[in-house]
Formats: C-alpha cells, structure tokens, sequence
C-alpha cells in the first residue's frame, strides 16, 4: 500500500511539492477572480521558485 | 492550429518516453535474452492497452469544465517537471540525460543479476522490460488520454503516439543500441513547453475564466512559456559562469 502511495506521490508530485502546491493554489484563485491571467503569472512565480530551490 | 499542437505534444511525449523504455528493453534483451525480455514488451504493452480501454471511454463521460480544470492541473505540473529538468540541464546545474550511461548501468546491473526461471522465462529480465514499458507507457498514455479527451479528439493525439512509437521502435531494432544521438533535453524542454502552455490553457478554462481572442490566446501562452523558459536558462548559466566571491 505504502509502494502504491509512492508511486502515485512520485507520478504526480515529482521531485519539489512547491509545483504541485503552487499550481493548486494558483487554480484555487483563479476560480475565486475569474481571471485569465492568475495562471500565467503564478507560472512565472512557481518556477522561479522551485529553479531557486534546485540550485540553492 | 491546436491540432498541430495537439499531434506534436503527443508525438514529442511519446518519442521521449519511448527513447528511455527501448534504452531498457535493449539491456535486458543483450544480457538476459531477447525471448524473455520482449515477452516482457508484450505483457506491459497489453496491460496499459486495458488502462486505456478502461480509462479512455470513463473520460468522456465527466463535464467537459470539470475535466479541463483537472486536467490542465496535472499537465501543469507534469510540464513544470518537464521544464524544471529540461532548464537545469540546459543551464548546466543538472547532467544531460545520457542514454548510453544509462544503458550502460542497466547492462552491469542484468549481467550482474542471479538466474530466476518462472514459466520458461528468465525472470530478471522479463521484469526489467515490462517495467521500463508500463511505466514508461503509463506517462504516454496519460498525456494522449488527457490531451485527446480535452481536445476532444482522442484518435490524433493516439496518432501522434503511435508514430512515436513505430518510429522508435524501427530505429532501435536497426540500430541495437541505445539512441543517444536523439537530442534528448531539446525534446523534454519542448514538451515541458508544450505541456505546461496547454496546462495554463485549459486550466484557466476549467476554473471558469475566458482567454482573451478564444482559442488564438493559446499561442500567445505558448510564446510567454518559451520565451519566460529562455529567460531562466539565461539567468542559470550566467548565475554559474559567475565567480563566487573570495
């Protein structure tokens, strides 16, 4: 069971849970805003943060 | 034009993938034996064609908005995966995915292994090469699942695998080596690209916003993730050809 649940965390998470969290939130608020530009921004942040995070 | 985007995502995904599971088969065939190791293609190939079948006609029963917003989530962070590598390899902080290192591993490691028949087979490598494929696969069949079904054109995304897949499958078995030629990380960085534009795409569509210029605005998107992905491939190998402080 506790194989099956990594495998799933590895599948969809990967290497920095910073992605999947910052993706969710940035979905999370563009369903409050309605608006088009939360993701592409959100992007921008999330990558910057998991690149800094990998080359700290 | 989304379905040029659409077959080439597929395509690129599945040629990837593809690359990394023949890398596997390929070590497994030389050192444990081609019968038992293609066996183990075979069996991975059925198993992920019932996912497919199980998993596919499900999909197009869910709404259309509830399956963009879940959908474009998880492409968004398979495609920030994807980019994250792709950019740290192309900004030196991370080696470029080497095939023949890695077969080279996988071929010490099968030679090395102990000898376990099960059903006339040799076990080792029947296992090495069905989990290289359904895994492998798995991440294929996803994406063409996901991008067809939200696309709602099922049958060109599956094209576009297929062709990947034939096409891998002809060069490995006239090559018998592990493809390292292919230009691994410019591939990985442009599905990364791709995956993460079609994310932010139907992602915002799923959570009830509209893009400015309809389906046009998808281009746009694509053109801000390549040209903010650029921007921090410059930013990383500037940051390392900088001397560190005394």
């Amino acid at each position: 069971m506790r194989r099956f649940a990594r495998f799933w965390w590895d599948f969809v998470v990967g290497d920095d849970w910073v992605a999947a969290a910052g993706v969710a939130a940035a979905l999370a608020l563009t369903a409050l805003l309605g608006a088009w530009w939360v993701l592409p921004l959100a992007v921008a942040a999330v990558l910057a943060a998991t690149l800094a995070r990998a080359v700290r | 034009m989304n379905d040029v985007l659409l077959l080439a995502s597929a395509f690129l995904a599945s040629a990837v993938e593809m690359v990394e599971a023949l890398t596997i088969v390929l070590a497994a065939g030389l050192t444990r034996g081609w019968r038992s190791s293609l066996t183990g293609v075979g069996a991975a190939t059925l198993a992920l064609a019932v996912v497919v079948a199980a998993l596919g006609p499900a999909l197009t029963l869910v709404p259309i908005d509830a399956l963009r917003l879940v959908v474009g989530g998880l492409l968004l962070v398979f495609g920030l995966q994807w980019l994250r590598k792709a950019i740290l390899r192309a900004g030196g902080y991370k080696a470029l995915h080497d095939e023949e290192a890695i077969f080279a591993r996988e071929l010490r490691e099968a030679e090395t292994a102990g000898r376990d028949e099960r059903a006339g087979l040799d076990w080792y490598g029947f296992t090495l090469s069905f989990k290289g494929v359904f895994l492998e696969g798995l991440e294929v069949a996803f994406i063409v699942l996901t991008f067809g079904s939200t696309q709602q054109n099922i049958p060109l995304a599956a094209a576009g695998a297929a062709l990947a897949v034939v096409l891998v499958a002809v060069v490995g078995v006239f090559a018998r080596a592990p493809l390292s030629r292919v230009p691994e990380n410019t591939m990985k960085f442009a599905v990364g690209v791709m995956l993460t534009t079609f994310g932010i795409f139907w992602g915002a569509e799923g959570a009830g916003a509209s893009w400015p210029g309809g389906d046009a605005a998808i281009l746009g998107v694509l053109a801000f993730v390549l040209l903010l992905s650029i921007a921090f491939i410059a930013v990383l190998r500037r940051r390392r050809v900088v001397p560190l402080p005394a």
